[in-house]
């Protein structure tokens, strides 16, 4: 049981951006990536979710044993990974807890619905980790919802989906301090040993509150280095440009 | 289309609402093509006054007379073979009171489209039609016992001729264009409903057009008038099954609300993509009267309709509130008419339309306000929706406003439903056209909210249906 990438090649039309990227994520452990501008880390979540803008060219990627390259985007919700996207989508006219609703309806058997008096009884729970006000189910997705906002709303559909694995791209960017204080108890709140993380991160900032089990660079489309947390400070402190790509390097 | 040829349908699979017929087993048939003898077979089958045979007789002439409006409506029109549709189909049966002698296929028919279930769950009153004539009509006992009538037309026209008589072409002259001509030189079926002074109905009253013939024509005819302070809400369904040739339908429907008086008229309409969609439908809103028409267009391969208000007395009220969604090879050009003429007159036009692949949405409209009148507000707002790059929408209002003591405000939008939201929505589990259908539910949100809550669980379905049937 884990989520598997071997040797992926991913494009866009013209120019190869994930150049044999290896990453095994267990269940119970969190992974943070770490990586400069350019070096393929929202293309890696795209690509992982099914983004019809890339173009997978070689390896795999399976989720508990099962390939998932060839299923659709939904299937691949529905099979237990979950994007916390960097820039949420606004759907004008849809409130959030139609959109839950319709979310974990979509996992329940054809006709079968949710049970409403549990599903609001869970919702308010979860928004009270969050800080929610209780307007926000009626409020229409993502509309008019603050930058920081947009990130709360991300994490409570995650701990209302809980899926088996989460990617959380750039889930810090645009949040202030106390923000960042409560996405991270959001996440930290849904750690457990079946579930896995992928953190994709700039800023060491963030795996002050999430804190990561283990800590890779990646550079030009490939991981260069994998360590423990203290790498991450220890990039925060020197950058990236000392990273040299070590699987190279054993290679040769 | 399915056909069910031992008259059973219980078991057969249709991914769409109203695609399935039964055989024909008419009495009467006009035979193909509109000439002087169709109008009289139908004069005739319906045992009609002489004012009426003649009313339809000079119909005819100005359905003739008239050329088609392709200077600045569609081509798609010229499509249309007059020669090739039947204009009146009927089993010759009288319309039943209750559904248990109605014919079986019949019964079945709207069973499978659950008016029964509609009725016993909240409708004052319902007719079916199906073809040309209505095959079930019934009011509940409390609501007639208020005076309120609701028949078909040509028994509206035959027991309640004093008041009939009095509004039956007024608001709508048979001139107004050549499909108000036609209906009115072949009209059958359709409500004639009246509701008497200071009588509110509570619950609706509702018709359900059902078309079952191949290469036949629908003209249907609807008169609703609310006498002083009544008050009606009217609600029409009307589905087909999906023919190789095409079929057409072509209604007029007038409505009279008199002093203080207040009609709503709610359409859902799901036609196959083979119906011709030619309606003309006005109200007259005499003094502090409110007229609304709540229209919902799904299906049709052409659908040209325009509601309208004339705002007749001091304070009168008119308003639109329209949904139109075009999928592939579909046009639905929809708008509203107001006509202010009387001070402080109001309008509003609320429309939003829904263009799919290379599915077509045009607004028309017009706003009139002339010279002479003081203190009318006019509102309009067209939202259009595209989905995907090869939806064509446009936008033609036309707003004339004279003087200066007036205020009308007009806003337009286009949005599109972009690939990155789509994928947003399926990242969270739903299928492709799971998160279409959410998108566009979204988009029309706050009209459906107009619907009774019944309607808008049935509008939530076929948009539903129709995203499945778009997506690959």
């Amino acid at each position: 049981m884990s989520l598997e990438i071997k040797a992926l090649h991913a494009q866009i039309p013209g120019r190869e951006i994930l150049k044999g990227l290896n990453l095994t994520i267990n269940p119970g452990e969190v992974h943070a990536i770490m990586g400069p501008n350019g070096s393929g880390k929202s293309t890696l979540s795209k690509v992982l979710c099914g983004h019809e803008d890339y173009e997978v060219t070689s390896g795999e990627v399976l989720l508990d044993g099962e390939n998932i390259l060839d299923m659709p985007v939904d299937a691949r919700s529905r099979a237990g990974l979950f994007l916390a996207f960097q820039y949420p989508h606004e759907i004008p006219g849809v409130s959030n807890a139609n959109f839950l609703r319709a979310a974990l309806k979509a996992r329940l058997p054809k006709g079968e619905d949710i049970d409403a008096v549990k599903f609001y009884k869970q919702l308010y729970a979860r928004m009270d980790q969050l800080e929610m006000d209780r307007s926000f189910t009626s409020r229409s997705v993502n509309e008019g919802f603050s930058g920081g906002e947009k990130k709360r709303n991300e994490i409570l559909q995650l701990m209302m989906l809980e899926p088996k694995y989460a990617i959380l791209d750039e889930t810090d960017s645009g949040l202030d301090i106390d923000a960042l204080k409560i996405v991270s108890r959001g996440v930290n709140a849904m750690r457990s040993e079946n579930r896995g993380f992928l953190v994709i991160t700039h800023y060491q900032r963030l795996l002050n509150y999430i804190q990561p089990d283990i800590v890779h660079v990646l550079k030009d489309g490939r991981i260069v280095k994998t360590g423990g947390k203290e790498l991450s400070l220890e990039l925060e402190e020197r950058g990236y440009d000392w990273v040299t790509d070590e699987s190279l390097a054993t290679a040769a | 289309m399915v056909t069910a040829p031992d008259n059973d349908i219980s078991d057969i699979k249709v991914d769409s609402v109203g695609d399935f017929t039964f055989p024909e087993r008419n009495k009467y048939d006009s035979g193909f093509g509109i000439t002087e003898k169709t109008v009289d077979f139908i004069a005739d089958v319906k045992n009609d006054p002489d004012w009426i045979r003649e009313f339809r007789h000079k119909a005819l002439k100005i359905f003739q007379d008239k050329p088609m409006p392709t200077h600045w409506a569609t081509k798609d029109l010229e499509n249309i073979k007059f020669d090739e549709f039947r204009y009146y189909l009927s089993d010759g049966q009288k319309p039943k009171r209750s559904w248990d002698d109605v014919p079986e296929d019949v019964k079945k028919t709207f069973d499978r489209l659950g008016i029964p279930e509609q009725e016993r769950k909240f409708l004052a009153g319902v007719e079916a039609q199906y073809d040309s004539e209505a095959a079930y009509s019934n009011i509940k006992a409390a609501v007639e016992e208020q005076g309120v009538i609701f028949v078909n037309s040509t028994e509206g026209l035959h027991k309640h001729p004093e008041i009939f008589r009095k509004w039956f072409g007024k608001v709508i002259p048979t001139g107004d264009n050549k499909f108000s001509a036609l209906n009115s030189a072949v009209f059958s079926g359709g409500s004639f409903i009246y509701v008497p002074p200071g009588v509110k109905v509570k619950h609706p009253l509702q018709a359900y057009f059902r078309i079952n013939s191949e290469q036949f024509g629908q003209f249907e005819r609807t008169l609703i008038i609310a006498d002083e302070g009544a008050e009606v809400m009217y609600m029409e369904g009307c589905t087909a099954p999906k023919f190789e040739t095409a079929t057409l339908h072509s209604a007029v429907v007038e409505l009279v609300a008199m002093k203080g008086a207040k009609i709503q008229y709610v359409t859902v309409q799901n036609w196959s993509s083979n119906v011709f969609n030619l309606v003309t439908k006005r109200g007259i809103a005499h003094e502090d009267a409110e007229v609304r028409w709540i229209d919902c267009n799904i299906g049709s391969r052409l659908t040209m309709k325009y509601p309208g208000v004339i705002m007749k007395g001091k304070r009168a009220r008119g308003e639109v509130i329209s949904i139109a969604l075009a999928n592939s090879g579909q046009h639905q050009d929809t708008g509203a008419k107001m006509v202010h003429a009387a001070d402080d007159t109001t309008s509003n036009v609320i429309s939003k339309s829904i263009s799919i692949g290379q599915g077509r949405s045009t607004y028309c409209g017009l706003v009139h306000i002339p010279k002479h009148l003081k203190g009318c507000k006019n509102n309009t707002e067209c939202d259009a929706l595209l989905i995907n790059s090869n939806s064509h929408t446009d936008t033609y209002p036309a707003i004339s406003v004279r003087g200066n003591q007036h205020s009308t405000q007009h806003e337009a939008s286009v949005s599109q439903v972009s690939a990155d939201q789509i994928f947003y929505l399926m990242q969270r589990g739903l299928t492709e056209a799971e998160a279409m259908s959410l998108s566009v539910n979204g988009f029309i949100n706050d009209l459906v909210k107009e619907f009774p809550m019944e309607y808008s669980v049935e509008l939530k379905r076929l948009i539903d249906l129709e995203m499945e049937g778009s997506v690959g």
